[in-house]
C-alpha cells in the first residue's frame, strides 16, 4: 500500500514546482532527505488520496441530487427514510479503510520512535527566543539565533523589504551542522517556556520542555541546508527564531568539527559574551512578566 | 422522526388574557422569558462575532505581507488569543445557548425553560465575563498572549491581564454550566405528553448530548485554570518543573476539557442541519435513529482522543497508537452523519432558501474539514502538520463553514418563525454566495501554507509564504465585509417586512412543534402542552 | 408550573450540579492520576526517581548500555552545573557512579535544587538509583562549589529496543519557602 503511495507521491512531487525556498505557490508537503521525511510524505499523500476518493463519491452523489432532484424540475420527493443494509455498508467500510491506514501509520511510528544505534548526539537547548547547540562529549556548543539581516527587518515599519533580505527569517548567525548519513539524535529541553523543533525537510518536529529531556532522530541523506522554525508558541518573539541545519559530508563535518574544538580554548571568552547577552534577553523577559 | 400531531398546537394562540412582556429594560435585565433570553444570546454573540471578527482582521492585515508592518508581536499573539477566547466562548457557544433557549421549549412543547431564574442568570454573567476579558487589552502587559489553551509556563508569563482572563473564564464556564443544566432539566422534565425522546427533533437531541458534555468539561477547563492561578500565585507547581511538576500533564487536562470542546461547538450544528436538510429537500430525514447513535457515539469518542492535540510532547508508542486509532475511529459516526445528509437529499425535492443554501455549503466544507481531520490523526503525518496552518485550516473549516455556518442557516430558517417577518431573501442569498465564496478563499490556502511549512501564531513570514497569505487575507476582509449584509437582514427583519404563515417554509415536512404556532408565536407558548402522537 | 413538576425540576438540576462539582473535583484528580497513569503506562513516574531504591546486583554481562549526562540551570548565568563526564558504558544490573559538578556563580547564599529527567521515559522506571541529590533543596554559599553524586542501576529488564540512556538533571532555585 505504501509502495502505491510512494508512486502517486513521486508523481506528485514532479508536478508540483519543489525548488525549496524560492517556491512561491508551494502547495504540498515537501518530500524531504530522510527516510523517514519520505515515508510520512507518502502516508500523507495516501491519507489525501483516501480522502480526495471518498470526497468525488459523497460530493458527486451530492452535486447530482442538487442538480437532479430540484422543486422546480418537478421532483417528486421519495418517501422512504432509512435502510439498514446501506447503513451498515456505509458504517463497515470506512472502518476497513481506517484499519488500512492505520498499519503502515504504525509502522513509520515505530521506526520513528526507534532511537537505536544513534551516532551522534546533539543537545539543544531552546530559550526564548534562540537555540543552543551541544554537541555531548565533543566539547563544541554555541548560541543559534536569528541571522542579523533578518532582524533588522522584521522590526516594525523597519524600511526594509523582506524580499531583498535572503532567507528572510529562515537564517541563523550559527547553524547547527551535521554529517550526512548519520543517525543524529536530538536531545531536546528548555530553559524557560515549551518550544518545538522543527525542519520540514527532516519530516519531524518535537516539543522542548522546561526540566524534561524530550528525543528525537533524523538521518539527512544528501549534503544541504535545511529551514525549520520554533514550532510551538513561546512568547514575543515566537516568529523568529528559526532552525536551521547545515548537512555536510563526513569528511568536511570532522573538520568543521575540529575547528570549533581548536577554536573553542581562543573562544572562551566569545561563548561568555554570548552567555551575558541571553542573560540581558532572560532579564528582560522577566521584566515583562513583572 | 416523530409524527407531530398538530391539532393541540394552536391552543395556545387564544388566550392571552395575562400578562405579555414587561416594558422597559426590566423586560430584558430581569427576563425570565425563554424567548427573550433566547434574543439576548443571540444578540450577544453577533456582537461578539464582530469583536472577534475584527481581531481576525488585524490579524490577517499584518499577515498581508511580509514583515511587521501594523503591529508588534505581542499584540499580534494577544489578538490571535483574544480572536479565539472571544469566537469559542463569546460568539459560537452562546449563540448555540440561543439557539437552544428559542427553539428547545418550542420544539418539545414546553412553556418555558425549566428554571428561568437560573437562565436569566447565565445570560448575564456573559456581558460581565466578556467586559472583563476584553479590559485585558488596556491593562499593564496586554491582553493574554499565550494562545487560548494557555500552556505554562508561557501563560505563567503574562502581565496584570492574567487573573482577569482566569476569572472571566471562570464566569464563562459558570454561565455555560448553567446554561447546560438547563437544558437537561428542560428536555428530561418538560417534554410534552407523547413526545419521547426518540421522538425529539435532532436539534433539542444534539443539544441534550452536548449539555452533558458540557458539564463533563467546562469543569475541568476551570480546575486546570485554577491550578494556573495558584501555580502563579499561591506557591503551588503543579506545571512547574522546577516544584517537581510538569508542564505537559496541563496539556493533558486541557485538551480532555479541549477536546469535547470541539464538539460541543459542532453537535448542535449538526442537529441544526438535520432540521433543515429534510425540509427544504421534502423528505424526511434519512436514518434518524442512526443520526441519534452517531451523536452518541461522537460525544462518547470525544473523552479518549485527547492527546491528538498534543502527539508531539513525546509520548510512549503505545500511547500514541491509541490515540490515532480512537482519533480515526471518530471518522465512522461522522461520516455516518455526511451520508445520512446526502441520502436524504438523494430523491427529495429541492428548493434552495437561505437556510438549505447554508445547509448544504456546510455539508460540503464540514466534510473538507473532516478529511483533514483525518489527516491529522495519522500520528507520523502529524508531526509534520501540527502547529502549522494545516491545523489552523482544518479547524477553521470545521468551526466557520461548520459551525458557523450552521449558525446563520439555523437563524434564516427560524428567523421568520421569531420575528413574524420574513427577511430579505436577495439580501440573504447575496450573504450566502460571498460568504461561501470568500470563506474559501480564506482558509482554503492556509492548507497549503501550513504544508509547505509555515507555522501558525507567527506575526511575520518567509517571503516564500507571501502570496497565498495575500489571498488569505483578501478572502478575510471579503467574508468579514460580507457579514455586515447579515447583520442587515436580520435587523431589517427585526422591524418589518412580509408577514411570515406560521408554517413560514413552502415545504410538507416542516417537522417540530414550533410551525404548529403562529409567527411570532405568542409571548407564553405551550402554556397548554400539546400532545404528540 | 405545578408543585411536583417544580420538585422534578429541583432534583434533577442538584443532581446535575453535582456532576459538576464531580466533574470539577476530577479535573485535580487527574494529577494524581497522571501519575498513576504514567507509571502503568510505563511513561516514567517522576516519583520514582525521588526513591531511592533497594537493588541487588545482577549484572547481566552480554549488554552494554550507554548512559548519557546531561544538565540545564534554567536561573540564567547564576550556575555552573554539568555533569562530570558526558557519558559512560555500563552493564544492566550493575551498580555505577556518576557525579555532576555544581557552581553557584552568584554573590549570596542560595537554596537550589535539582529536577531529574530520564530519557526515554519509559526507561524510567528501569533506572534505579540508590542514592540521589534530586529534589533535596541544596544549601549554596556564595560561590560555592560542590559535587553531588549519583549512583544506579539499570534494570536488566531495560527493554530491548532501549540501547541509551539519558539522564538529566536541570537546576532551578528553590522556591522561597517550598521544599
Ligand atoms: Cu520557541
Amino acid at each position: 500500500m505504501l509502495k502505491i503511495s510512494r508512486y502517486v507521491a513521486a508523481a506528485a512531487a514532479a508536478c508540483l514546482p519543489t525548488g525549496a525556498a524560492l517556491a512561491a505557490w508551494e502547495l504540498n508537503m515537501p518530500v524531504g532527505v530522510t527516510e523517514l521525511s519520505r515515508e510520512i510524505h507518502g502516508l500523507h499523500m495516501l491519507i489525501l488520496g483516501v480522502c480526495a476518493v471518498i470526497a468525488v463519491v459523497v460530493f458527486s452523489v451530492m452535486i447530482y441530487s442538487i442538480v437532479k432532484f430540484r422543486r422546480s424540475k418537478g421532483a417528486v420527493p421519495a418517501t422512504w427514510d432509512h435502510s439498514t443494509k446501506v447503513e451498515v455498508v456505509w458504517t463497515v467500510i470506512p472502518i476497513a479503510i481506517l484499519v488500512g491506514m492505520a498499519i503502515p501509520a504504525a509502522e513509520t511510528l515505530i521506526k520513528i520512535e526507534d532511537m537505536r544505534d544513534s551516532e551522534l548526539t546533539v543537545k539543544v537547548t531552546a530559550y526564548q527566543w534562540q537555540w543552543h547547540y551541544d554537541y555531548l562529549d565533543k566539547g563544541v556548543s554555541f548560541f543559534s539565533r536569528l541571522a542579523r539581516d533578518s532582524d533588522d527587518a522584521r522590526r516594525l515599519n523597519s524600511g526594509i523589504d523582506p524580499r531583498t533580505v535572503d532567507n528572510y527569517l529562515l537564517e541563523v548567525d550559527n547553524r547547527l551542522v551535521v554529517p550526512v548519513d548519520t543517525k543524529v539524535r536530538l536531545l531536546l529541553t528548555s530553559n524557560d517556556v515549551i518550544h518545538a523543533w522543527w525542519v520540514p525537510q527532516f519530516g519531524l518536529k518535537k516539543d522542548a520542555y522546561p526540566g524534561f529531556v524530550n528525543e528525537m532522530w533524523f538521518r539527512a541523506e544528501e549534503p544541504g541546508v535545511y529551514r525549520g522554525q520554533c514550532a510551538e508558541l513561546c512568547g514575543y518573539d515566537h516568529g523568529f527564531m528559526p532552525v536551521v541545519v547545515e548537512v555536510k559530508t563526513k569528511e568536511e563535518f570532522e573538520a568543521w568539527l575540529q575547528a570549533q574544538q581548536q577554536a573553542n580554548g581562543a573562544a572562551e571568552s566569545e561563548v561568555a559574551a554570548v552567555d551575558s547577552q541571553t542573560e540581558n534577553a532572560a532579564v528582560a523577559t522577566v521584566a515583562r512578566a513583572e | 422522526m416523530s409524527t407531530v400531531d398538530t391539532h393541540a398546537g394552536h391552543s395556545d394562540t387564544h388566550h392571552h388574557d395575562h400578562h405579555g412582556p414587561e416594558k422597559g429594560w426590566r423586560r430584558w435585565l430581569l427576563a425570565t422569558n425563554h424567548k427573550d433570553i433566547g434574543t439576548m444570546y443571540l444578540l450577544f454573540s453577533l456582537t461578539m462575532f464582530f469583536v472577534g471578527g475584527l481581531m481576525a482582521l488585524v490579524i490577517r492585515a499584518e499577515l498581508f505581507q511580509p514583515g511587521l508592518q501594523l503591529v508588534n508581536p505581542q499584540f499580534f499573539n494577544s489578538m490571535t488569543t483574544m480572536h479565539a477566547l472571544v469566537m469559542i466562548f463569546g460568539a459560537v457557544m452562546p449563540a448555540f445557548v440561543g439557539l437552544a433557549n428559542w427553539m428547545i421549549p418550542l420544539q418539545i412543547g414546553a412553556p418555558d425553560m425549566a428554571l428561568p431564574r437560573m437562565n436569566n442568570f447565565s445570560f448575564w454573567i456573559l456581558p460581565f465575563s466578556f467586559t472583563l476579558l476584553l479590559s485585558t487589552l488596556f491593562v499593564e502587559g496586554g491582553a493574554p498572549a499565550s494562545g487560548w489553551t494557555l500552556y505554562p509556563p508561557l501563560s505563567l508569563q503574562t502581565g496584570n491581564a492574567f487573573p482577569l482572563s482566569i476569572f472571566a473564564i471562570h464566569l464563562m464556564g459558570a454561565s455555560s454550566i448553567m446554561g447546560a443544566i438547563n437544558v437537561i432539566v428542560t428536555i428530561m422534565n418538560m417534554r410534552a405528553p407523547g413526545m419521547t425522546l426518540l421522538k425529539m427533533p435532532l436539534f433539542a437531541w444534539t443539544w441534550l448530548i452536548t449539555a452533558y458534555l458540557l458539564i463533563a468539561v467546562m469543569p475541568v477547563l476551570a480546575g486546570a485554570v485554577t491550578m494556573l492561578l495558584t501555580d502563579h500565585y499561591f506557591g503551588t507547581s503543579f506545571f512547574s518543573a522546577a516544584g517537581g511538576g510538569d508542564p505537559v500533564m496541563y496539556q493533558h487536562i486541557f485538551w480532555f476539557f479541549g477536546h469535547p470542546e470541539v464538539y460541543i461547538m459542532i453537535l448542535p450544528a449538526f442537529g441544526v442541519i438535520s432540521e433543515i436538510i429534510p425540509t427544504f429537500a421534502r423528505k424526511r430525514l434519512f436514518g434518524y435513529d442512526a443520526m441519534v447513535y452517531a451523536t452518541a457515539s461522537i460525544a462518547f469518542l470525544s473523552f479518549i482522543v485527547w492527546a491528538h492535540h498534543m502527539f508531539t510532547v513525546g509520548m510512549p508508542l503505545a500511547g500514541q497508537m491509541f490515540f490515532m486509532l480512537a482519533t480515526m475511529l471518530i471518522a465512522v459516526p461522522t461520516g455516518v452523519k455526511v451520508f445520512n445528509w446526502t441520502a436524504t437529499i438523494y430523491k427529495g425535492s429541492l428548493s434552495f432558501e437561505p437556510p438549505m443554501l447554508f445547509a448544504l455549503a456546510f455539508v460540503f466544507l464540514f466534510t473538507i474539514g473532516g478529511f483533514s481531520g483525518l489527516m491529522l490523526a495519522i500520528v507520523p503525518a502529524d508531526f509534520q502538520y501540527h502547529d502549522t496552518y494545516f491545523v489552523v485550516a482544518h479547524f477553521h473549516y470545521v468551526l466557520v463553514p461548520g459551525a458557523v455556518f450552521a449558525l446563520m442557516a439555523g437563524v434564516y430558517y427560524w428567523l421568520p418563525k421569531w420575528t413574524g417577518h420574513m427577511y430579505n431573501m436577495t439580501l440573504a442569498k447575496w450573504h450566502f454566495w460571498l460568504s461561501a465564496i470568500f470563506v474559501n478563499v480564506l482558509f482554503f490556502p492556509q492548507h497549503f501554507l501550513g504544508l509547505a511549512g509555515m507555522p501558525r501564531r507567527i506575526p511575520d513570514y518567509n517571503t516564500q509564504f507571501a502570496d497565498w497569505n495575500m489571498i488569505s487575507s483578501i478572502g478575510a476582509f471579503g467574508f468579514g465585509l460580507s457579514q455586515l449584509l447579515f447583520a442587515v437582514v436580520i435587523f431589517q427583519a427585526i422591524r418589518g417586512g412580509a408577514k411570515a404563515t406560521d408554517k413560514v417554509w413552502d415545504s410538507a415536512a416542516p417537522h417540530g412543534l414550533e410551525w404548529t404556532l403562529s409567527s411570532p408565536p405568542p409571548y407564553h407558548s405551550f402554556e397548554v402542552a400539546p400532545e404528540v402522537k | 408550573m405545578n408543585d411536583q413538576l417544580k420538585r422534578n425540576h429541583r432534583s434533577l438540576a442538584s443532581r446535575l450540579w453535582l456532576f459538576a462539582g464531580g466533574s470539577f473535583a476530577f479535573g485535580f484528580a487527574l494529577v494524581p492520576l497522571y501519575d498513576v497513569l504514567c507509571d502503568v503506562t510505563g511513561y516514567g513516574n517522576r516519583s520514582r526517581l525521588v526513591e531511592a531504591a533497594e537493588v541487588v546486583e545482577a549484572p547481566d554481562e552480554n549488554r552494554s548500555i550507554t548512559v548519557e549526562f546531561v544538565s540545564t540551570a534554567p536561573t540564567y548565568g547564576n550556575w555552573e552545573f554539568r555533569p562530570a563526564v558526558g557519558s559512560m558504558q555500563v552493564q544492566p544490573g550493575k551498580l555505577y557512579e556518576a557525579h555532576f559538578e555544581a557552581r553557584n556563580l552568584r554573590s549570596q547564599p542560595i537554596v537550589a535544587q535539582a529536577v531529574p529527567s530520564i530519557t526515554p521515559f519509559q526507561a524510567t522506571r528501569y533506572f534505579q538509583k540508590t542514592e540521589c541529590f534530586c529534589f533535596t533543596p541544596q544549601a549554596f554559599a556564595a560561590e560555592e562549589s560542590r559535587q553531588f553524586t549519583v549512583r544506579f542501576i539499570v534494570d536488566p529488564k531495560l527493554p530491548a529496543n532501549i540501547d541509551r540512556v539519558t539522564l538529566g538533571y536541570a537546576m532551578y532555585d528553590a522556591k522561597q519557602g517550598s521544599g
